[in-house]
């Protein structure tokens, strides 16, 4: 069954300075930071590529990334409710 | 001393050159003028201090352009599955349409209409995305504010704690002129992400209501000052607007209202009146003037006891005399709440 | 309003309002090296009001207003007058500055270089940062740093230097009585003494310098001494700002700038003369 679709604002809105293992970026449609650690800049990367639903966005980690576990799609999940809250991450 | 070195600034940024400048930003910053009045004066020759502070101001009123818009997007998502229009409101919208009125403009909590009958739904669904009831609206109060109050008690959003608005009206139940609601919504114009906002007549019928039939003048300057941005610009788009906006104020029996806010408008900042516009400047009017003047060159209110007496007039006009005695008998004899 | 007093500190000039005289002439004799404004004008104002007309008179009650206001913030005593000056041009800053990066920070400049200590409050930067003021360092402020985001720079910011309980013992022994206002008890952060700033801070109030290091101190712990990741302080320092959050963009690149340039440090130290040794040490090693 489909779940949601979601997409990332694409790579030019968002400033991102890489610090000592965490990421620091700048929403710039909503002047906001966050400090965010992986896999959260991997899934923004992965849905540059265009909306996916998490299935979808988890090939695409696996593909790009060393996503791998048991538990990659509860994180994945996870994940996308604390980007969508954020704002990083919108529903198509 | 009051406002009106303000008012003039805003009115005519030319015709300031040697003044109080610390008077001048005291009262601007205290009348939320601020912003605007720095993108009024941008360019003039003025000291290097005061050029910083409205440069300053000027970068602010970006920034609280981008947290409005971003606000506004947030309650989109928010919404958009129920299929409902979301109206945005005052600052906001014009933010959102780009009018003239926003130059500058600070805007504080996102206000919205939306119809009578999705309010349960809007609610819930802005309580699964994040937004919060504040801790005040606890029994009777809450009680009294959804019967008969135009909007749902404010809510706040827990992570970027900026409020929410839920109107469903312009006026409250309990006021004597009735805005048509439908005509409101039916009227509004869709914007490219699918929020709405109101006509441009609604807008100036709000913004007048809003100053008069709902407040106690607080903020008057600054209303006045939207009103005066926006009728120029509506005006220069369609000749027939002042027609419109005649009809508009009809329908929402509120042409008392926008009538004495274009007096006021032309009186402060040289709005352009036309003969059909009404009557000269009235006793009454210069006792409203007098009021949304109250503000002297340290930031301070003037005036306390005309304060005073729009602040009960404002009371006066949204409750009906028995009701007003219904409410205070039942706010003198209700238990304190719990803890 | 009946009085006023205008104080230039570092680049920022307060148009300060009382209803009563005592408070300003206290505030006056606190900064009475400092000169005045010179173009006459104000960056803020600030206004000592009675809470209700009656206030002014009887059981005198000093609210704090101004430009930006608490709504909720609960007025003084006349006694304590002076703090509420002192208060109020402190959430005129903390509220109302737009135009530089505020740190809630001490800093201390030597050779044009720039220490900026940042922490909770009572970590004990403060009074740290007095000291080395007192032992060939710059104050250039106890409370608040001032980062040009365009220059990358750090401006003074040296008001009078707010001690508290234990602190105003430890530096009055090291300074001049007529340096220090009046000792106020009974605040609601128990004693606090004012003291001004010496004379060097004073006369170069005008000059930036550039950051060299940051340091986290903590005081009333054993002594020592950890790096402290990019991250980490990217993430204290923004909680350490007050203004952060409304400079947008030009906040976000100031910030890496500063964090990307200069090392940071947490420091724990038992007393005050083992942490002047620390930052002697870490100062000599970060200027080799």
């Amino acid at each position: 069954m489909a779940g949601p679709l979601y997409i990332a604002d694409c790579e030019s809105a968002v400033l991102t300075v890489a610090l000592d293992g965490l990421s620091v970026l700048f929403h710039q449609p909503s002047g906001m930071t966050h400090i965010v650690a992986p896999p959260a800049p991997e899934i923004l990367a992965a849905l540059q590529a265009g909306p996916a639903d998490a299935p979808e966005l988890l090939r695409r980690l696996r593909v790009l990334y060393d996503f791998e576990g048991d538990e990659a799609e509860s994180a994945l999940h996870a994940r996308l409710v604390e980007l969508e809250a954020a704002g990083l991450v919108r529903r198509a | 001393m009051n406002a009106k070195l303000l008012v003039r600034a805003l009115r005519d940024p030319a015709s300031i050159g040697g003044c109080d400048w610390p008077g001048l930003i005291s009262a601007a910053r205290a009348e939320q003028l601020i912003g605007s009045l720095a993108f009024r004066m941008e360019g003039r020759p003025v000291p290097a201090r005061i050029a910083s502070i409205f440069e300053a101001a000027r970068r602010d009123a970006a920034y609280s352009r981008t947290q409005a818009l971003w606000e506004a997007e947030m309650a989109r998502r928010a919404l958009a599955p129920l299929g409902v229009p979301v109206i945005l409101m005052k600052g906001t919208a014009f933010h959102a349409a780009d009018y003239g009125a926003c130059i500058g403009r600070s805007v504080g909590d996102l206000d919205i209409l939306v119809p009578r009958a999705s309010l349960d739904a809007v609610e819930t669904a802005l309580l699964d995305a994040g937004w919060e009831r504040m801790k005040e609206a606890q029994g009777y109060d809450d009680v009294y504010y959804r019967r008969w109050m135009h909007e749902l008690p404010p809510l706040i959003h827990r992570t970027r704690d900026r409020m929410i608005d839920v109107h469903h009206t312009i006026l409250p139940l309990t006021a004597r002129p009735t805005p048509d609601a439908e005509a409101l919504i039916a009227d509004s114009v869709e914007l490219e992400n699918g929020l709405h906002i109101l006509a441009p007549a609604d807008i100036i019928v709000h913004a007048a209501a809003h100053l008069f039939a709902d407040g106690d003048l607080a903020g008057g300057l600054r209303n006045l000052w939207d009103i005066d941005r926006l009728l120029r610009e509506f005006i220069a788009a369609d000749p027939d607007f002042r027609d419109k906006l005649r009809a508009r104020a009809r329908l929402h029996q509120l042409e008392p209202a926008v009538a004495r806010a274009l007096r006021l408008a032309h009186r402060l900042y040289a709005t352009p009146l036309e003969q059909s516009d009404g009557r000269s400047f009235s006793l009454t009017d210069r006792l409203f003037e007098a009021r949304i003047l109250a503000r002297n060159g340290w930031g301070q209110e003037q005036r306390k006891l005309l304060r005073f007496a729009f602040y009960v007039r404002s009371h006066w006009l949204r409750m009906p005399p028995l009701m007003l005695a219904r409410h205070l008998w039942t706010k003198a004899t209700r238990r304190p709440a719990r803890s | 309003m009946r009085h006023r007093l205008d104080i230039q500190i570092g680049p920022v000039a307060f148009r300060i309002g009382s209803a009563w005289k005592a408070p300003l002439d206290a505030l006056e004799r606190l900064y009475s090296s400092y000169p005045p404004p010179e173009d006459g004008l104000a960056d803020f104002t600030v206004r000592l009001e009675p809470e209700k007309p009656w206030r002014r008179f009887i059981r005198p009650s000093v609210a704090i207003k101004g430009d930006y206001v608490l709504a909720d913030a609960a007025p003084l005593s006349l006694a304590h007058g002076l703090l509420a000056a002192e208060m109020g041009m402190n959430l005129q800053m903390a509220l109302g500055q737009k135009r530089y990066l505020l740190l809630h920070a001490a800093t201390v400049e030597k050779d044009g270089r720039a220490l900026i200590m940042t922490g909770e409050s009572g970590a004990g930067k403060s009074t740290l940062a007095a000291l080395l003021g007192e032992r060939g360092w710059r104050l250039m402020g106890d409370e608040f740093a001032l980062l040009d985001m365009a220059s990358g720079d750090l401006l003074p910011f040296p008001r009078a230097v707010s001690l508290k309980n234990g602190a105003i013992k430890v530096m009055e022994a090291e300074v001049a009585a007529d340096r220090f206002g009046p000792r106020l008890d009974g605040t609601p952060k128990g004693a606090i003494r004012h003291m001004r700033p010496n004379e060097t801070a004073i006369a170069r109030m005008g000059e930036g310098a550039t950051p060299a290091l940051i340091l986290f101190p903590r005081f009333g712990e054993a002594e020592a001494v950890r790096g402290v990741g990019a991250a980490e302080v990217f993430m204290r320092l923004t909680q350490a700002s007050t203004n952060y959050v409304a400079l947008g963009r030009s906040g976000f690149d100031a910030l890496n700038r500063l964090i990307a340039a200069n090392p940071a440090l947490a420091i724990d130290y038992p007393d005050t003369d083992t942490a002047v040794g620390l930052v002697e040490d870490f100062w000599q090693a970060r200027a080799a």
